[in-house]
């Protein structure tokens, strides 16, 4: 059986030169970075290349703007956090986007349990940021605004010069989560305005155990990991080496090829898309056409009538790995706050998919992906009373409407009692 | 890969990939279709019942893998069964059946308990006289 890995936005594998570059990290060249002695010194200097080979990576001055945390959460925490105690005095307000990664929207969670405030600023249909309710977002009391980069769920890329300007306006610093773009589209800091942005190399074929964090001045942060005085006292803990070396390689090399990147992926995203629709009735791209509002590795799809969980499963049995955003996928029973956001109909949010491309796919890929897919949809239809209500007009599509039958989500509040949330 | 890792244990991943009864009854005696409010799913069962007893058990669902699984064995159960046993069904018979399911999952085999309530309320609706039966069969049972 052919395997297809499409779900490049969880993780990557580690490129065989990100590995080389490692492995004398876990062995002869042990010590810890804080050491004062020879062992110490030499991984000190490890950890300084990695750190200017990251600042490349998003246009940073210095490599003393780099900190180095566990992962991509972790450098949200920490952003979030770190500024909103920096700046308790000055203001208990914050500003993100409604369609932030979990690890923002949590954390703003937490502190909102706390005593701060926070307005989540809605999106457009496409997933782009509402730059007018932005500006009418921040207060004096504004310490941060959270927008991240391109959207972990639907790819679609923010207008960050925009958001950058407002904020720079303001004077409010700017965090840019570029977790789901590292390594895939250029990031400048200046041009974005940011004064912090995060991204993990175990996106971009480097290790997982090691996130990036930069910070300019224009942003106060306090620790939330109390210990001892690593990555200039921001982040207390011994750095993971061998990760941080290989994750430095790995933005180097994201770096020489993304260009290569860019039309590889783009490539293989139009023929999966025209693939898809060609050959699916009923399916749908959520968030922007493939272009310049979309990374070009992501594809969101829903296809009507069926669930998201058994097409994933599916899917898998067939060797085609892929992520969803169907309430049957999360423990808490919700669909993907994304989809929400953008106003997708529950229905089509519970039939959805995401496929996530990267280097290593090729054409056969796709469309042995695209054939395969069509006979899951095919099956699972099959299976579908919605399917065969729709057949019969008692339900109509709500992708391609035929102006026969109630909404399905009209039914399905009948034949459940209430509206499904 | 994906052959020796599986999301959940084999009975419900053979249940899922191979249904049992899956399908519509052409002329049902009792139909029943419901939907979970919690995660919107939906799932719809036909009986066929001849002489008070199931004769027939068919489903379709809109749903993730363990909700096909459980309506496939909730189905596979009710067959052969008296209208009076089956108002007795629980979702524990299908979790039990099924080798156990996540906990987030279990709500699945309650909404294949409820599918199947529904059509035979339907049933008993259309046939008060089998209702008044099934009911003698109970006390009598008691």
């Amino acid at each position: 059986m052919r395997h297809v890995f499409l779900d490049h936005q969880s993780s990557t594998p580690v490129l065989p030169e990100v590995f080389d570059a490692m492995r004398p990290f876990f062995t002869e060249a042990f010590g810890n970075p804080s050491s004062l002695h020879q062992h110490g010194l030499r991984v000190r200097d490890a950890l300084k290349k990695a750190r200017q080979q990251m600042a490349t990576l998003i246009g940073a001055d210095s490599e003393e703007e780099i900190f180095f945390t566990s992962d991509g959460t972790e450098s949200a925490n920490l952003a979030i956090k770190g500024v909103a105690y920096a700046n308790e005095r000055k203001g208990k307000h914050l500003v993100i986007s409604a369609t932030e990664h979990p690890s923002v929207i949590n954390s703003i969670e937490f502190l909102e349990k706390q005593g701060w405030t926070c307005t989540r600023v809605g999106v457009d249909a496409e997933g782009v940021l509402k730059l007018d309710e932005l500006r009418a977002a921040i207060t004096p009391q504004t310490v941060l605004v959270a927008v991240h980069h391109v959207n972990h769920d639907i790819g679609t890329i923010q207008p960050m010069r925009e958001v950058g300007k407002v904020c720079a306006e303001k004077g409010v610093p700017l965090y840019v989560d570029c977790e789901a773009s590292a390594g895939w589209l250029p990031i400048d800091v200046k041009e974005f305005g940011a004064a912090l942005v995060s991204f993990s190399p175990h996106r971009f074929y480097g290790p997982k155990g090691v996130g990036v964090l930069y910070r300019n001045k224009k942003a106060r942060i306090v620790s939330m990991m109390h210990g001892g005085v690593q990555e200039g006292g921001r982040r207390a803990g011994t750095e993971n080496v061998p990760a941080i070396v290989g994750g430095g390689v790995a933005a180097e090399i994201a770096l020489t090829e993304l260009p290569k990147r860019i039309a590889h992926t783009a490539h293989l995203q139009k023929r999966l898309w025209d693939g898809l629709r060609s050959k699916v009735t009923y399916i749908k791209l959520n968030g922007a056409e493939p272009g310049p509002k979309r990374i070009s590795t992501n594809l969101n799809l829903s296809t009507e009538f069926i669930e998201g969980e058994g097409q994933l499963l599916l899917c898998d049995l067939n060797g085609i790995a892929v992520a969803s955003g169907s309430s049957c996928v999360s423990k808490s029973l919700k669909v993907s706050h994304v989809l929400s956001a953008i106003g997708l109909d529950h229905a089509l949010a519970q039939g959805n998919i995401i496929m996530t491309l990267g280097m290593m796919n090729t054409d056969e890929d796709v469309d042995y992906t695209v054939e395969t897919f069509a006979k899951i949809a095919t099956k699972l239809r099959g299976m579908s009373p919605m399917w065969d209500e729709f057949e019969r007009g008692i339900i109509d599509s709500i992708i391609a409407p035929t102006g026969r039958g109630k909404s399905f989500s009209q039914h399905a509040a009948d034949v459940s009692g209430k509206a499904a949330h | 890969m994906s052959d020796t890792y599986t999301l959940y244990n084999p009975t419900v991943m053979e249940h899922f990939m191979n249904p049992r009864n899956m399908g519509d009854i052409k002329d049902a005696d009792g139909v029943g279709e419901v939907g979970a409010a919690a995660c919107g799913d939906i799932m719809k069962i036909s009986l066929k019942i001849k002489d008070g007893k199931i004769e027939d058990a068919r489903f379709k669902t809109f749903g993730c893998g363990s909700a096909i699984a459980s309506s496939s064995m909730a189905t596979e159960l009710i067959k052969g069964r008296t209208i009076a046993e089956a108002m007795d069904f629980s979702n524990q018979e299908v979790v039990d059946a099924l080798g156990g399911l996540p906990p987030v999952k279990i709500h699945c085999s309650v909404l294949a308990e409820e599918a199947l309530k529904a059509a035979l309320e339907d049933y008993v609706k259309k046939h008060p006289e089998a209702a008044a039966k099934a009911g003698q069969a109970q006390t009598v049972a008691a």
